[in-house]
């Protein structure tokens, strides 16, 4: 902890009790099962639970050598990559924009935030509902207009693109808003004296409030990388189910593929397991090596 | 704005404008959709106009008597499990959270840091990495299908403490030193001081927390079997399974508007707090 | 009112031996109703040892005892004292009467003593027309007089102030302080008054003690202080300009310091020579910058004029002649006053 209060309370029980409650939830329902997936990784169970072998690390061995878990590594990163760079792009874009208007500011702003209410679940159905290849709205505007057949029940670059759209949708919002304060965090005196060097918007852009954003930005990384790995469940079970076969199967759809429709509580756990030092692994790797490009 | 760029702000604004279109783009599809009949959906491409059904599609919906291939629960009791759930998450998380980083900011005590960093973790793991034993331990605490197994599990995550620590660290010391001069002792700083200075950060976490709460799907689909006690987010999912003329669109659509409506709503109004908070915690 | 006794306290940081001691031993006797500030220059630890008679900091060694009663371990809300803090402390979110009254409320006062006891102070410090305005409403002066009223209502035995001016601007400074010494004179409650600013510590305390680095140089009345410092340290604090602490002067022996305050030197045909460096006119006064003559030394020597005599030419010689009484020794080893012959 870097930064601590000078003054503070003394009281030997206070603290412990104020804390009880969360730590006795984050007991039972954190640490807890995630030991248990530590535990249930090194074992194999049947479906039932009645037979349990420890097996030590050939759950993971099975795994690593398994094309379809490999494959939905890919996937992943496909995905995250995607679905954050696209993210981050676009509302940085719309915020740079959104900054410089005056007028009917506060109606964009709420448009924009709209997408953030709605459940990963429900965008899904909406997207694939525009984009159903026999009834969807889009898909009839890309076949009559440009020729283009949209079929992302049989093409997996289309299922990826759907996925990838609605996921970003969903997102805009959030990232919209950071972006949106910190530019408004930037002190103007700084963009009227570029300006008087002679620097117009678009070099103004890149040498000045880009990497003043850079904090936000890095923040946003990190927040939609995350989001990117878990948050876009929803999303995969309402659209392609993973689909076409298994080419939109990120890691966290498998677990649980495995996991609750296969039975296999082995396999599962050990791919919990992997996903979480991949997620920790890549918090850090952001923290250490990115983190210092960052101009605070 | 520093020089009079007329063409960039046209430029700027046909930007928002498109920016707006293309999100707003699919709500309004579904609201239109929501007011059609099914067959007029499924005559592709379906009207871009909202049509006449409006009433009778939500009626359909909210009581259950959709006819659709997929599932046909009644509306109206997901949207009320929804919103107890995401009542309890969030009065749950927020009361805890106050509570431990109050502890965790003024309060010197062993085992501190450790406490600091366990909670810590529970930001970087949410509850999709460790979904198998989580329901265990609460299939083992028979807390399937009841608003507890829906609830509790998702308080565990310290988003909201960890948040709520950053704010009370900006607090200035004074503030503290002048209550325990008045005779203030921690409880009653707490009650007299903190909370009314943290108004705008709760506000925020209310709304986070409520959105949460009512987007959460992975864990109830799991935590519920019966449909009694599916919250909207995953009946909805589950109404699409009869593939695609199979499905009422209709009736899927109005259920669509419904679910987006009450956190929707609870942006829309808590706007100004919410992006205050949010952005104010962030650093 | 009450008096106030620092024996031997000790402030240390840290423990074994990683400590960082910042307070060494003050020792001091405040009787009831003074008026005692403490002065010197930042990380004296003068707020240190304010912070200590409050109880928001522990005593490390000795002991500090509010009439008599050993306060080591006593919290702050029952030392019976009240605290001006230097950036106000007010509650943001409370309005001025709900700020002045808080203490009272938890000290179970009740409504109508609360009601009476802040009126009256709202009376002497003029700010009954803001009792239902929060903070932010205010100006700087005004808060700081809430600040006051807050410190007031408590009826204490001491009053401690923590740099409360340091946040206003010259001419309310002015102002403020004034107040205090008639809030001083009107309710004569014994009082601690920390500032950086000596000019303050001249004009309010009837005793001060100059702090340097952790230790009291002296502890006497602003007069003592002014004619007979303790040390080099106190010499050259007190006073604007300040004192010349000279090593070459013509009357200097080895090992000691020459002290002459730049307004105690008369400009005499004869004398101590001087090669005129500089002049600052200050109106009314004039401050001439000169290096000795009769040295090698760059020694810098500021002598205060009136318009009585001429302005010096650049280059020119200058001779003055220090005042007899107005002389002071200090060791040069240890800083300390040397005894007059």
């Amino acid at each position: 902890m870097s930064v601590e209060k000078r003054v503070y309370f003394k009281s030997a029980w206070l603290p412990w009790l104020l804390m009880a409650p969360q730590v006795a939830v984050i007991a039972v329902f954190f640490f807890w099962p995630a030991a248990q997936a530590l535990v249930q990784s090194l074992q194999e169970q049947d479906a039932f639970g009645l037979n349990v072998n420890w097996v030590g690390l050939d759950n993971f061995k099975t795994l690593l050598s398994d094309s379809a878990y490999l494959e939905s590594f890919q996937t992943t990163a496909v995905f995250s990559l995607l679905v954050a760079t696209l993210g981050i792009g676009l509302s940085l874009m719309l915020a740079v924009f959104a900054d410089r208007i005056v007028r009917a500011a506060l109606l964009y702003r709420t448009m924009l935030i709209v997408p953030y209410a709605v459940a990963p679940a429900v965008a899904g159905v909406l997207w694939v509902f525009m984009f159903s290849p026999s009834i969807g709205v889009v898909s009839y505007a890309l076949s009559h207009s440009l020729g283009f057949e949209w079929n992302h029940l049989l093409n997996s670059g289309h299922a990826m693109a759907l996925i990838v759209t609605a996921a970003v949708w969903k997102q805009i919002s959030y990232n919209f808003l950071f972006f949106l304060a910190g530019m408004q965090s930037i002190p103007k005196s700084l963009i009227e004296a570029a300006a008087m060097d002679g620097a117009r918007p678009w070099r103004r852009f890149w040498t000045i409030q880009f990497p003043l954003l850079s904090p936000t930005t890095f923040f946003l990384l990190v927040i939609n990388m995350v989001y990117a790995f878990f948050d876009t469940f929803a999303i995969i079970d309402a659209t392609t189910h993973g689909g076409p076969g298994r080419d939109t199967v990120i890691l966290v759809y498998k677990v649980y593929q495995d996991g609750f429709k296969g039975g296999d509580l082995g396999g599962s756990a050990a791919q919990s397991v992997i996903l979480m030092l991949v997620v920790i692994g890549l918090t850090v790797f952001q923290f250490r090596y990115i983190e210092k490009k960052v101009q605070y | 704005m520093v020089e009079r760029r007329p063409l960039l702000d046209m430029l700027a604004h046909a930007i928002m404008v498109v920016g707006v279109l293309i999100v707003a783009f699919p709500l309004y599809l579904a609201f239109v959709a929501s007011t059609h009949t099914a067959r007029d959906i499924l005559q592709v491409p379906m009207p871009l106009l909202p049509g006449s059904h409006l009433w009778d599609n939500y009626v359909a919906a909210l009581t259950g008597h959709g006819g659709g291939a997929g599932s046909n629960a009644p509306v109206a009791r997901m949207m009320w499990v929804s919103l107890v759930t995401a009542l309890v998450i969030t009065f749950g998380k927020i009361s805890i959270s106050l509570l431990s980083a109050f502890a965790l900011v003024y309060f010197r005590f062993p085992l501190r840091g450790f406490f600091f960093w366990a909670i810590f973790v529970t930001l970087m793991l949410p509850v999709e990495v460790r979904i198998s034993p989580t329901y265990k331990v609460v299939s083992d605490l028979g807390m399937l299908n009841s608003y507890a197994g829906l609830t509790v599990p998702l308080i565990a995550s310290a988003t909201a403490t960890f948040l709520f620590r950053q704010f009370f660290l900006t607090v200035p010391d004074e503030l503290l030193e002048a209550a325990r001069m008045d005779g203030a002792g921690p409880m009653r700083f707490f009650k007299d001081i903190l909370l009314p200075l943290s108004k705008t950060s709760i506000a925020a976490l209310f709304v986070i927390q409520f959105i949460y709460g009512w987007n959460q799907y992975l864990w109830p689909l799991l935590a519920t079997t019966s449909e009694s006690m599916y919250p909207v987010v995953v009946g909805i999912k589950m109404m699409v399974a009869g593939g695609d003329s199979g499905n009422e669109w209709n009736i899927v659509m109005a259920t669509a508007i419904m679910a987006m409506l009450p956190p929707a709503i609870v942006v829309v109004l808590m706007q100004r707090w919410f992006i205050k908070g949010l952005v104010d915690t962030e650093k | 009112m009450a008096s106030i006794s620092l024996r031997n306290v000790f402030k240390r940081y840290g423990t074994g031996s990683k400590a960082v001691a910042v307070i060494h031993g003050v020792n001091a006797e405040i009787a009831h109703g003074e008026f005692i500030v403490i002065v010197g220059p930042s990380g004296c630890g003068k707020s240190t040892l304010l912070r200590m008679v409050a109880g928001l900091e522990e005593i490390t060694g000795g002991e500090i005892a509010i009439n008599d009663r050993v306060v080591n371990h006593i919290e702050p809300s029952e030392r019976d004292i009240a605290m001006v803090f230097q950036n106000y402390a007010l509650y943001p979110h409370m309005n001025v009467f709900d700020n002045m009254a808080y203490g009272l409320k938890i000290a179970k006062v009740p409504m109508d003593e609360i009601k009476a006891r802040v009126d009256k102070a709202a009376r002497i410090l003029e700010i009954g027309p803001f009792m239902q305005r929060k903070p932010r409403e205010l100006s700087g002066g005004q808060r700081q007089r809430v600040a006051m009223g807050r410190a007031i209502v408590r009826q204490p035995q001491v009053f401690l102030f923590d740099e409360p001016l340091s946040n206003l601007d010259a001419k309310l400074r002015a102002q403020t302080r004034l107040e205090i010494q008639k809030l001083h004179r009107e309710l004569g409650i014994t009082s601690l008054f920390v500032t950086h600013d000596q000019v303050e510590a001249m004009t309010l305390a009837q005793r001060m003690i100059v702090m340097n680095a952790g230790v009291m140089e002296q502890f006497g009345t602003p007069e003592d202080v002014y004619t007979r410092p303790a040390t080099t340290f106190v010499a050259g604090f007190i006073g604007s300009p300040p004192m010349n602490l000279l090593k070459n002067a013509p009357d200097a022996q080895s090992g000691t310091i020459t002290g002459v305050r730049p307004e105690h030197f008369d400009i005499t045909p004869t004398g101590w020579a001087l090669t005129v460096e500089a002049v600052e006119m200050l109106g009314a006064e004039r401050l001439v910058y000169g290096r000795w003559s009769h040295s090698q030394s760059d020694e810098l020597v500021i002598i205060r004029t009136d318009e009585s005599h001429a302005v010096p030419a650049l280059g020119a010689t200058l001779h003055v002649t220090p005042r007899a009484d107005r002389i002071h020794h200090f060791d040069a080893a240890t800083g300390r006053r040397l005894p007059t012959p």
